[in-house]
């Protein structure tokens, strides 16, 4: 239930204006409001809550119940700036309060101390934007802590000997495992692995006000309907109102950001439900719309001073996307799993996080996870070993057997950062709302390609190893799809080659502060949402810092 | 107990009391068309059918029950597919109304161009009836995922497969068969809340143990 929230006038000049209440502006209005500013909060998506989630996978995966729409926000895509871009859905995420972090699967691994310093280590890649962060592993160590802590980690802490140094255990124990995590662990140990309970973002423990899990299965794509996921919605945004002085304002679709003469931003302009358009006045705006938003209102918020687009002066505003690499082998067992009790992920491994590239010829690193994470109809559209008729006696006897039977094991990699791979503006294609709909132009690096292969082979040895009776893998090709939206407006000391300064403040524009997966200047190796809310907890605490000392307004 | 009911206690157990009001007035259009299709396939009278004519619900019920057949265990037609469709083609599926009106003669003429003698699809023997709808098949098998952009346009046969195989499987408690036959079928169980052991492998399992040395050596 929404507790009362103040009701700023858009004529109000309040202290931020955070555009986005996902994985970052959630926490940044969390922050920033419990530190005595008043934040606006524009959200495009409807305010739903847990009443409001369904197991329905027609409403959820067909319908985008949770999700932008392809009919009112198409775009298109295209492999390489040659080409002209075709009208095809090219990403998911989540349009709604709590963003993305509503309907992930929450997987939630630390970045390593190498995912910061990889460029100095290994020198540069030919072709690539391959850099070093402006920030090291340490700099955002005790803003991980404060995600597992306030937000809410399940996890057993020094479990992997990869792990990288902490301050604080988890808050809480790992969830149960799965009889997928007991095959991957037995498996990886044979292989002489070291395979240890996945860190997810649910409850294993009830917070008050949330359930812990109940195990339903229903986790990727779907919104939890106890609480036990630890979206925005259903811990930053709840810490946010309960100030009183953070107004959540849902179904506010924020078109541009506008400037004064003197080049500052003085609030956001956005369409109600109704499309009437307002601009809700700030003193300094944030911008947390994820990846492919975030660039895209840069881009639409262009004017006589950033001809290119808004903070553009570097040219990199939606260019260097990464998606993360990745592979899936699925394998059938002799007996139930039931798998699709639980959640989706209980065991994963990171002994692959960095390869030498010496030895095995590409950059990049991974780690690997066991995971059932289809609900019954995307199963039995795409569960099913190939060569399995679509429909008929075959076809059903298959899927009856299989349904309980089936664990996948995913790898999830690095993509290098190419500064071709980005979002930008269609020339053609708009939006039901009018505006230049967004254009995906990807090809992962030949390395990407090389890395996903390479895991995939380790994660079809681990079934061999497991004793599947039947085993598979999806074929690995080049992405034309967005999940993980990483890059597009990256952090770094040289406004020459970055977007914003390691505080989140954009180079360009004093009082405009970006945070979300655009913000990231590696990929790391698969899972970016914890780091994301680390970031956004230390972009905050920088904001603040920087407020405190006037030095957002003069 | 009732399969609303089970829904309706969990939802209610676990969220605030607007839960109780959001039910009432939002139930999906989908549970309508599932407690339908239910009450029609149990009743003794003739249903009313929504956009189907009883001709054409006598095709769809004949072409569902190959998609998944009742054999040893029920298959489409125990599930009320047939009257999902109808009842989804009013609501959720109202754009694919058009592939269906354009389906119907195309599966007509099919199956008189391979059997002279038969004008209805379902006029023909099972076995006739697979190998008509083989001629329709251009879906490779497997392969899909739930996020991979689909198709724009599919085949009127490709459209009633994944029709059936959503009546089928949809979650019986959120809009799909309140009887649950397809969820029965693939032996998931019908509940929304687990406490492990979950399944075979990890009835007996320990938990998770650091790796001793001596382990680690022998590996």
């Amino acid at each position: 239930m929404t507790p009362e929230q103040p009701k700023y006038k858009t004529s109000d000049e309040v202290d931020f204006v955070v555009v986005g209440s996902g994985a970052a502006g959630g926490i940044i209005a969390k922050e920033l409001s419990e530190n005595g500013f008043r934040v606006v909060v524009l959200e495009q998506g409807p305010y739903l809550t847990e009443a409001d989630f369904t197991h329905n996978e027609i409403k959820v995966l067909n319908e985008d119940l949770l999700t932008n729409h392809p009919k009112l926000q198409p775009n298109t895509f295209r492999k390489t700036p040659n080409e002209k871009a075709k009208a095809q859905r090219a990403l998911v995420y989540g349009r709604l309060v709590g963003g993305t972090s509503v309907h992930f699967t929450a997987n939630f691994w630390r970045l390593h101390e190498i995912d910061f310093v990889e460029r100095t280590k290994l020198g540069p890649i030919a072709g690539t934007g391959f850099v070093d962060w402006p920030i090291t592993y340490a700099d955002l160590e005790p803003y991980y802590t404060k995600v597992e802590w306030e937000i809410g980690v399940s996890g057993l802490a020094g479990a992997s000997p990869f792990d990288p140094p902490r301050s604080k255990p988890f808050p809480m124990p790992p969830l149960p495992t799965k009889a997928s995590g007991v095959i991957f662990e037995q498996a990886a140990r044979k292989l002489g692995w070291n395979p240890f309970p996945a860190p997810m973002a649910i409850l294993s423990q009830p917070r008050p006000g949330r359930s812990a899990c109940i195990n339903c299965g229903f986790c990727l794509a779907f919104g939890c309907e106890v609480g036990a996921k630890s979206s925005s919605l259903a811990s930053a945004i709840r810490m946010a109102e309960k100030t009183g002085r953070c107004e959540i304002r849902p179904n506010s679709y924020v078109h541009r950001i506008e400037l004064d003469a003197n080049g500052r931003a003085t609030g956001a302009a956005y369409f109600d439900a109704q499309r009437n358009v307002h601009l809700q006045k700030a003193k300094a705006v944030v911008i947390s719309a994820n990846g492919a938003e975030t660039p895209r209102l840069l881009l639409l918020s262009a004017n006589k001073q950033f001809p290119n687009g808004l903070a553009n002066s570097s040219g990199l505003v939606g260019k260097y996307l990464m998606l993360n690499s990745g592979a899936v082998a699925v394998g059938v067992f002799d007996q139930p799993l039931n798998d699709y009790k639980g959640f989706a992920v209980s065991r994963i491994l990171h002994d692959f996080y960095e390869l030498d590239p010496h030895k095995v010829g590409f950059y990049g690193g991974g780690g690997i996870d066991a995971r059932f994470d289809i609900t019954p109809i995307g199963f039995a559209n795409g569960g099913l070993p190939p060569g399995t008729p679509s429909w008929g006696k075959e076809f059903k006897h298959t899927l009856a057997h299989n349904f309980t039977r089936t664990m996948e094991v995913m790898s999830h990699g690095t993509s290098l950062s190419v500064e071709s791979n980005s979002f930008s503006l269609d020339p053609e294609l708009k939006d039901a709302w009018g505006l230049p709909a967004l254009r995906m132009t990807y090809k992962d690096h030949p390395d990407d390609m090389k890395l996903a292969t390479w895991l995939n082979a380790r994660a079809l040895e681990l079934l061999d190893a497991a004793g599947a009776q039947k085993k598979w893998s999806f074929p690995i090709e080049e992405q034309q799809f967005a999940v993980h939206l990483l890059g597009t407006c990256r952090m770094g000391n040289d406004p020459k080659t970055s977007v914003i300064n390691a505080d989140h403040r954009t180079h360009d524009v004093k009082n405009l502060f970006l945070c979300d997966g655009s913000s990231l200047v590696t990929s790391g190796r698969g899972q970016p949402t914890m780091t994301i809310e680390a970031l956004a907890f230390r972009a905050a605490d920088r904001i603040r810092g920087l407020a405190k000392r006037g030095e957002l307004t003069a | 107990m009732t399969i609303d009911t089970n829904r309706r206690d969990f939802l209610l157990r676990s969220c605030s009391s607007l839960t109780a009001v959001w039910l009432s007035t939002h139930w999906p259009a989908l549970l309508s068309a599932a407690t339908h299709a239910r009450a029609a396939a149990q009743a003794s009278a003739p249903t009313k059918l929504q956009f189907f004519t009883p001709e054409q619900a006598k095709e769809i019920d004949a072409i569902t029950a190959r998609i998944i057949p009742t054999d040893e265990t029920p298959g489409a037609r125990e599930a009320g597919v047939s009257y999902f469709i109808d009842r989804a083609l009013m609501t959720f599926a109202i754009d694919d109304q058009k592939v269906y009106r354009e389906g119907f003669p195309e599966m007509q003429a099919r199956t008189h161009e391979l059997f002279p003698t038969l004008d209805k699809f379902s006029a023909a023997t099972p076995e006739q009836q697979d190998e008509i709808l083989h001629s329709f098949d251009e879906q490779a098998a497997g392969n899909r995922r739930p996020y991979r952009p689909r198709a724009a346009a599919q085949s009127f046969f490709d459209t009633v497969r994944l029709h059936t195989i959503v009546a089928f499987l949809l979650d019986p408690d959120a809009g799909g068969d309140p009887n649950g036959v397809g969820w029965k079928v693939i032996d998931r169980e019908r509940q929304h809340m687990f406490q492990p052991p979950f399944g075979y492998y990890d009835k007996n399992y320990a938990g998770w143990q650091p790796v001793s040395p001596s382990d680690k050596a022998k590996s």
